[in-house]
């Protein structure tokens, strides 16, 4: 069995962000790159479907730029088998992402029984990829999965929807599977699987080798600022019991007449 | 003047808010409104108010439940024969997964979760976080039309005077097509209340509640304003509140109008998914804690006593 997972090195949560000078993006120089951290459940997925299953390739693919690209290894010494690496600038829209993706999987030559990604990513958070890529593959998707279960080629997957109800699909495979947080619990990378992923096979396509241009780009970003700052707000202190019923007095008072949001 | 159509989701008697603020903001441009399935009467009535032209309703076979790809044929078919400058809808659970398939049915872009935009002439941009809400970007769509857009609840606003369109109701048959993806069941939530992601009040809580059976002071609260309970990463992790609760970059990203945190320290992580909540309450013990720097109003205190004290002073005034 094919299963590929799509991932995406997006900066760390905690990393500072800049906007870059003409403010065509971020300053990307002194970012720390993570793997997103939905994309770990969709490995995981992988690696437990893999298991299950017997006889299966994990492909771990990935598109963006190439510094610092520790994602893949990452992803292969959890224990994917194989990582696809397409080159192209960390700012790229959902729309040739997808189509990258696409290609880079029907140029290895596999046809896929299963692609898993993630949610969404966390740096442009738009939850555009995975349907995309499904349409572009004429698959089925099912996105924010938070439960798994397969028999043969047939999928039981619970999908969150509002207000914490889910929705339980019944799919057949070929699909793509987009993974929320709480489908399984992610495995660390043991040293000797860190050790295991150095050798393993790595290959690397750019946008131009897939015949993806300037011409494919739908979406375009201008203008990155930080947003406004807030004034600082009002504080009050209310540690002694004694104070609670004036502050909570005072503070619904300017609710309702300052904010005016109650 | 652009043509536009905006897909909305019905929720009770009457249709998602989301829907009426995206109108608000469109008004001058020619707007239809469609929906899978009936709407309700007061629902076509709102939509009128706020400026629909005409409201269809698309009705097909095997569309009682959402279909990731039923929906989305059924919208192409419709989007085609009706030809669209630009298609909106709210960034709801179900428009997040429907639009982006239904864009890539005609190859063409889409902007996700805009938190403003406008029109110069035909000239669509909008405006959304990015990084976690570090950064604010320009956003354009170019290439093939119809270009869809998804609007974040609660950040545009209802207008102050909506300007009203004629409301022509009318029905359309629509082709679902081959349908993969199957909703066998649907398991209710916890919560009947608004879905997080479009409440327009949020009490939030955070590792300080303790355990989840301290929640009920915040669901005290939550009833008597009528907000939705949501909680923080650390909470969650505790095993106080499920995850569909939990509000920040690896939970739901919220823009309530009064987002009221209690015991929450304000982790960036958290921060990334309320920022832009418009008036933010905090209550923490620690008067250090991140979380006063984005608060409109920090109550430095114990919130076992400040929460219930609310709720009391919010029951004699509200009654």
């Amino acid at each position: 069995m094919n299963i590929f997972v799509c991932i995406k090195q997006v900066p760390d949560t905690e990393t500072k962000i800049t906007p870059n000078d003409d403010g065509s993006f971020i300053e990307t120089n002194s970012i720390k790159w993570i793997m997103n951290p939905y994309d770990e459940f969709a490995v995981e997925q992988a690696l437990l479907h893999k298991a299950a299953a017997g006889d299966s390739t994990v492909t771990v693919v990935r598109v963006g730029g190439v510094k610092d690209s520790e994602a893949l290894r990452t992803a292969m010494a959890m224990g994917a088998d194989e990582a696809i690496l397409v080159e192209a600038e960390d700012n790229l829209d959902s729309y040739c992402t997808a189509k990258a993706l696409k290609l880079a999987i029907e140029k290895s030559g596999k046809t896929p029984d299963l692609i898993l990604t993630g949610k969404q990513a966390i740096d442009d958070d738009c939850l555009q990829v995975p349907q995309l890529l499904a349409q572009m593959l004429e698959l089925p998707s099912v996105s924010v999965v938070v439960g798994f279960e397969a028999n043969g080629n047939k999928l039981t997957l619970k999908r969150e929807i509002e207000g914490g109800a889910i929705e339980v699909y019944e799919v057949d495979t070929p699909c793509v599977v987009a993974c929320n947080k709480g489908l399984n619990s992610p495995r660390y990378a043991s040293l000797p699987g860190i050790m295991k992923a150095k050798k393993k096979p790595l290959t690397q396509h750019s946008l131009a080798d897939l015949g993806i241009t300037d011409a494919d780009r739908r979406v375009v970003y201008s203008d990155f600022q930080l947003p406004p700052e807030k004034p600082p707000g009002k504080k009050f202190e209310a540690m002694d019991e004694g104070q609670v019923d004036s502050v909570v007095k005072e503070v619904i008072g300017l609710l309702r007449n300052e904010a005016k949001v109650i | 003047m652009a043509k536009v159509l905006v897909f909305t989701e019905t929720t009770g008697d009457s249709v998602k808010s989301v829907t009426l603020e995206i109108l608000g903001k469109l008004a001058g441009h020619d707007i239809d409104v469609c929906a899978i399935g009936d709407i309700p009467a007061e629902g076509t009535k709102k939509l009128a108010e706020y400026g629909a032209a005409n409201v269809h309703t698309l009705k097909g076979s095997g569309l009682d439940n959402y279909s990731p790809e039923g929906y989305a044929n059924a919208l192409q078919g419709f989007i085609s024969s009706n030809g669209y400058d630009f298609v909106f809808a709210g960034s709801t659970s179900l428009g997040k997964d429907l639009f982006p398939r239904v864009a890539g049915m005609f190859d063409a872009g889409m902007v996700s979760e805009v938190t403003n935009f406008l029109f110069e002439g035909d000239n669509f941009s909008g405006t959304r976080p990015l990084f976690a809400g570090k950064c604010l970007a320009k956003v354009t769509v170019q290439g093939p039309k119809p270009h869809f857009v998804t609007v974040r609840p609660n950040a545009l606003g209802l207008p102050d005077t909506p300007s009203a369109g004629a409301g022509n109701a009318a029905d359309a048959s629509v082709d679902p097509g081959t349908m993969r993806a199957i909703v066998k069941e649907i398991i209710k939530g916890a919560s009947e209340k608004v879905d997080l992601t479009e409440a327009n009040v949020i009490v939030s809580g955070g590792r300080a509640m303790k355990n989840a059976e301290n929640f009920k002071i915040l669901d005290e609260l939550a009833e008597t304003i009528g907000a939705t309970v949501g909680a923080s990463r650390a909470a969650v992790d505790s095993g106080y509140a499920p995850h569909a609760m939990q509000v920040g970059q690896t939970g739901k990203t919220v823009a309530p109008s009064l987002y009221i945190a209690c015991g929450i320290s304000g982790a960036i992580q958290h921060l990334a998914g309320m920022r832009t909540s418009k008036i933010i309450v905090a209550i923490n013990t620690d008067p250090d804690a991140p979380i006063f720097t984005k608060a409109d109003y920090g109550i430095v205190g114990d919130l076992f006593q400040v929460v219930p004290a609310m709720t009391k002073e919010f029951k004699a005034l509200l009654g």
